[in-house]
């Protein structure tokens, strides 16, 4: 793996996750341009058969211990430490997620190499890697060397969800895999007792065709009838970001987002909801976005197909007034 | 019971952001600082534990701007001791803050034992790592990032938490202490204090001050930032303009182009 | 009035506060409370409580979140027991610390206001960024030093939100055909906390008043002039505690003051059927019935038409006490909506305008109209709205 750009692969659930996608997809792009070969590690327990959905990668090195069947970001650190000393990439690309969060922050420190967070894009600039970061819950934008001190290898990025579109890392090619073998202390001082699953909501949002989507801007639990309204004239379902959630105004399992699902519904309509990246990550692939907020700056009309500036509060009935009359005549026609 | 609690105040993002003349960084002069909301959460869940358990709550805070008023009001919510870190460069980043923390923590005879530290998962400007797992590193502790439930068990030796993963699924992870853990959401939202409150922690309480040690170049490479300015995005949306009832009307027309009706 | 804090330890013993000694426990206060059926103690209830030694039931219990601020009880009292601006806030400030959670919509208003210095978080350097939508020249004291006769204390609402800011461009518009010398704070000025005053948080409302007093003490001017009824009462009657002396009023009295010459600028004729709200602050507590009533008259082509309960009888809007921020909790509790309420017999008037004269009600009412279908029928416009609508250019 020497020199090359080397990517970490994430599963969840028995698949290989989005976002390692999207990092292949722009792994491939910058090893392209330095003309070396895509790797990717993948740690697991008897997991070795995803390795095939790799095929982004030139190559694959596959590490399998029985303290890698969950991830726990000092073990898993402590096995990549190991992988990598040995043969240092050139730099390693890491998903910024729930699952692998921590990890390229301990290979950082452990191999006193730079970290880089927050990297939506990956630029090669006079021959040496640059990272483009969005800081500050999206607001700023920072380029950053991260080959300042030369030697230092490999440089971590942590890899901020939607970097590129996940289709472009899904490709279906043969790929070779290594295994490497690590040693691990068989310390408990982290142990999993148990997963524990959502409530089963009586909807599936992942298998919706239409959602309204609705955040802060909504105020108030009264209002989320008008968006049940709008949602139902629409064939849809109802769902909403964190700050909806946490006030009970939904339960759980209609959670977009970060710590929620993420969906790619034919549309998305969202209503008073800001645009934070940790939503955004949950809904950014939906075929057909239109959100309405008040706010003119609101990041959610850098990802929305159409924007409505206005009152979510006047707007919504406007909506479901429309989308009602259009119906009543395609029925009557 | 000790719990420890690690605070960074981050740029307040509610006001706008002003890039200083370098291009490089933030115009420190023309901000405001705010504690980290995760940080907040971490403060509110060692308050529970104080609850809950009769832990004794230390709070460990970097010197910036409004710090004090985040030291205070952790005061008048209930921490037992507040101290600021003090002599540190403006504009450190996540690196040289979590090495001057352990080392604090590490040094301070008066600080440990610790049974577990708490801050906050990630911030707004972590750039250049995280601290919880960068601390738990240098004290040799275990650590878990993105936890919004502790519990203890009746050893005291052990913490249940709960660890969220996607798709709302959570998982309950046993860790031995000392340990440090990344707080995502502390399991109630951060209480209300009074302004009076406060006003009386600022009369009666004394924020102890720990020199910043000085740090071994352990070399922690640094990122260097090359260009800063405001992010504009490539794509934005095609706005409609017009009233509610227009609007809707073009809505229906874009729907149903796109065969969804 | 009384000028400086009483405690609830001490109420006894102040002349104030040894009034409420003398409670009849007749309970017209619970009969007169907007939401006297639900409170579970309302005033008649608390006072039974301390005389018996058991106020802690009343703190721990969420009744005071029920109380608006309107001043009805206080104003109906047969003893006169200074009940909303005494024995209220100091229930109230307990309860804060007993109630085992604030409801977060009231929390997040009261630490935007410390932190922002409005409830809405909006940022403190955008307060002024309507200044510039005006269309009249509007003098920021910061920003030009002369001394102005009168200090327009615009405020929050009328600030930040766009019915708030159609309100304050008619004021500088008035203002402005009227000759009036005036200036504003800008992004300097900051809530003047009545809403804390009245709502559970007198040390939010110290720290404001500190600050708006050194803000004040920084230019010359002979008077202020406020948009909203709550700054009004803050000014008049805790910050001369902390030496404010100048001229006060409430822009709708003002404006009475000057109708003799406002009237000829009145050209353009709105007829329109109009009934008028009286706001808690500027209504039962100042008395101010008359002369929001004799703008609308001199307006022409306005029919005047009263609601069923109108001056000291009014219905308040909801909006006082903190009830801004807690209609989601209300509605979750299964409480009427007073906006609601109160529209509904503004609708039965059968006018085309409800106007009203407080930042708060402008919003609340809008909201009231549509959640009952009836934002067709009726609108909502304060009194400088309509005044400034029929000065034509």
């Amino acid at each position: 793996m020497t020199g090359t750009i080397c990517v970490l692969a994430e599963q969840w659930n028995g698949q290989i996750s989005e976002v390692t996608y999207e990092a292949l997809a722009l792994g491939r792009e910058v090893a392209g341009q330095l003309g070396v070969p895509l790797t990717a590690i993948l740690t697991g327990s008897h997991s070795r058969e995803l390795a095939a959905a790799l095929g982004a990668a030139d190559a694959v090195v596959y590490v399998d211990h029985p303290l890698l069947a969950e991830v726990i970001p000092q073990t898993c650190a402590d096995a990549l430490v190991q992988v990598l000393t040995g043969s240092r990439p050139r730099a390693l690309l890491v998903p910024l997620t729930n699952i692998s969060l921590g990890i390229g922050t301990l290979i950082g420190s452990r191999m006193g190499v730079p970290v880089v967070n927050f990297c939506t894009d990956i630029k090669v600039v006079d021959g040496k890697l640059a990272a483009r970061c969005v800081l500050y819950g999206g607001k700023i934008e920072a380029m950053a060397d991260a080959e300042a001190v030369p030697g230092l290898e490999p440089a971590v990025f942590g890899i901020w969800p939607g970097a590129r579109p996940s289709d472009r890392g899904r490709i279906a090619r043969p790929v070779p895999v290594t295994d490497a073998a690590v040693v691990l202390e068989g310390t408990r001082a982290i142990r999993l007792s148990k997963y524990i699953q959502p409530e089963a909501g009586d909807v599936d949002l992942t298998r919706q065709e239409v959602l309204v989507a609705v955040g802060r801007g909504i105020q108030d639990r009264a209002n989320l009838e008008m968006a049940e309204e709008l949602a139902k004239s629409l064939g849809g379902a109802v769902c909403g970001s964190r700050p909806v959630i946490d006030q009970g105004w939904l339960p759980l399992s209609r959670q977009v987002g970060k710590s929620g699902l993420t969906v790619k519904p034919k549309l998305y309509i969202a209503l008073g909801i800001s645009g934070a990246p940790e939503h955004v990550e949950g809904m950014k692939d939906s075929k057909l976005i239109i959100a309405v907020n008040s706010d003119p700056r609101a990041p959610i009309f850098n990802v929305a197909h159409y924007g409505i500036l206005g009152d979510v509060l006047e707007t919504l009935p406007a909506l479901t007034a429309a989308v009602e009359a259009r119906k009543t005549i395609a029925h009557h026609a | 019971m000790h719990v420890l609690v690690l605070l960074k105040m981050v740029p307040d993002v509610v006001e706008d952001l002003e890039i200083a003349s370098d291009r490089r960084a933030l115009d420190l002069d023309s901000l405001r600082m705010i504690l980290s909301e995760p940080d907040d959460h971490a403060l509110e869940q060692a308050l529970l534990l104080k609850e809950r358990l009769g832990a004794v709550v230390t709070v460990l805070a970097l010197d910036a701007p409004e710090v004090d008023d985040a030291l205070f009001t952790a005061a008048a919510k209930g921490a037992d001791r507040v101290i600021k870190i003090v002599g540190m460069d403006a504009g450190a980043t996540t690196r040289q803050a979590a090495r001057c923390f352990s080392q604090v923590i590490a040094d301070d005879t008066g600080i440990v034992p610790v049974d577990l530290i708490l801050t906050g998962v990630q911030a707004i400007d972590d750039l250049d790592g995280l601290v919880a797992p960068l601390v738990a590193d240098a004290l040799h502790m275990p650590f878990l990032g993105i936890i919004t439930g502790i519990t203890l068990d009746a050893s005291g030796t052990t913490a249940h938490v709960i660890k969220e993963f996607p798709g709302g699924v959570r998982g309950e992870f046993e860790i031995q202490l000392p340990a440090v853990l990344g707080i995502q959401a502390a399991e109630r939202p951060p209480r209300y204090v009074p302004v009076a409150k406060v006003r009386a922690a600022m009369k009666s309480v004394a924020i102890e001050c720990a020199q910043v040690p000085a740090l071994a170049d352990g070399g922690w490479p640094a990122v260097n930032v090359v260009e800063m300015k405001h992010n504009e995005p490539p794509a934005h949306a095609k706005m409609l303009d017009g009233t509610p009832d227009q609007v809707s009307d073009r809505v229906c027309g874009i729907l149903a182009e796109r065969a969804i009706f | 009035m009384s000028t400086c804090p009483v405690t609830l330890e001490m109420l006894p013993q102040h002349p104030d506060g040894r009034e409420i000694l003398t409670c009849l426990q007749c309970g017209v206060c619970a009969g007169t409370c907007p939401y006297g059926d639900v409170m579970e103690y309302p005033p008649r209830r608390m006072i039974a409580m301390m005389r018996a030694g058991m106020l802690e039931k009343v703190f721990t219990s969420d009744s005071l979140l029920a109380c608006v601020a309107c001043y009805a009880c206080m104003a109906k009292c047969p003893r006169g027991i200074r009940l909303t601006e005494i024995l209220l806030p100091l229930m109230k400030e307990q309860a804060l610390t007993h109630l085992p959670e604030l409801p977060r919509e009231l929390q997040r208003a009261l630490q935007n206001t410390l932190r922002y210095g409005n409830p809405m978080g909006e940022p403190s350097r955008k307060r002024a960024a309507w200044v510039k939508t005006a269309g009249v020249p509007i003098r920021i004291l910061s920003e030009d030093r002369k001394p102005a006769d009168t200090l327009w204390f615009v405020e929050c609402y009328t600030s930040y939100y766009p019915r708030g800011q159609d309100n304050s461009r008619a004021t500088a518009r008035i203002f402005h055909r009227l000759g009036i010398d005036f200036a504003i704070l800008g992004n300097e000025e900051k809530c003047a906390g009545e809403c804390g005053r009245l709502t559970w948080e007198p040390g939010l409302f110290e720290t404001l008043m500190d600050y708006n007093m050194a803000v004040f003490q920084k230019y010359q001017f002979n008077r202020v002039v406020t948009s909203c009824p709550h700054a009004h009462n803050a000014f008049k009657n805790r910050y001369p505690a902390l030496g404010f002396n100048w001229g006060l009023e409430h822009v709708t009295p003002f404006l009475a003051r000057h109708l003799d010459r406002l009237e000829p600028l009145l050209t353009k004729k709105l007829p329109y059927s109009v009934t008028y709200h009286d706001s808690c602050c500027l209504g039962r507590q100042n008395e101010f019935y008359e002369a929001p009533r004799q703008l609308l008259r001199a307006i022409p082509g306005m029919k005047l038409v009263e609601m069923v309960h109108n001056r000291v009888n009014a219905i308040c809007c909801g909006g006082g006490g903190g009830g801004m921020w807690l209609d989601t909790y209300f509605k979750a509790k299964g409480y009427e909506r007073l906006s609601e309420r109160r529209v509904k017999e503004a609708a039965a008037t059968g006018a085309d305008v409800l106007a009203v004269s407080c930042p708060y009600e402008v919003s609340r009412f809008e909201d009231a109209l549509k959640v009952l279908g009836l934002d067709k029928r009726m609108m909502v416009r304060d009194v400088t709205e309509l005044l400034a609508e029929a000065m034509e250019e």
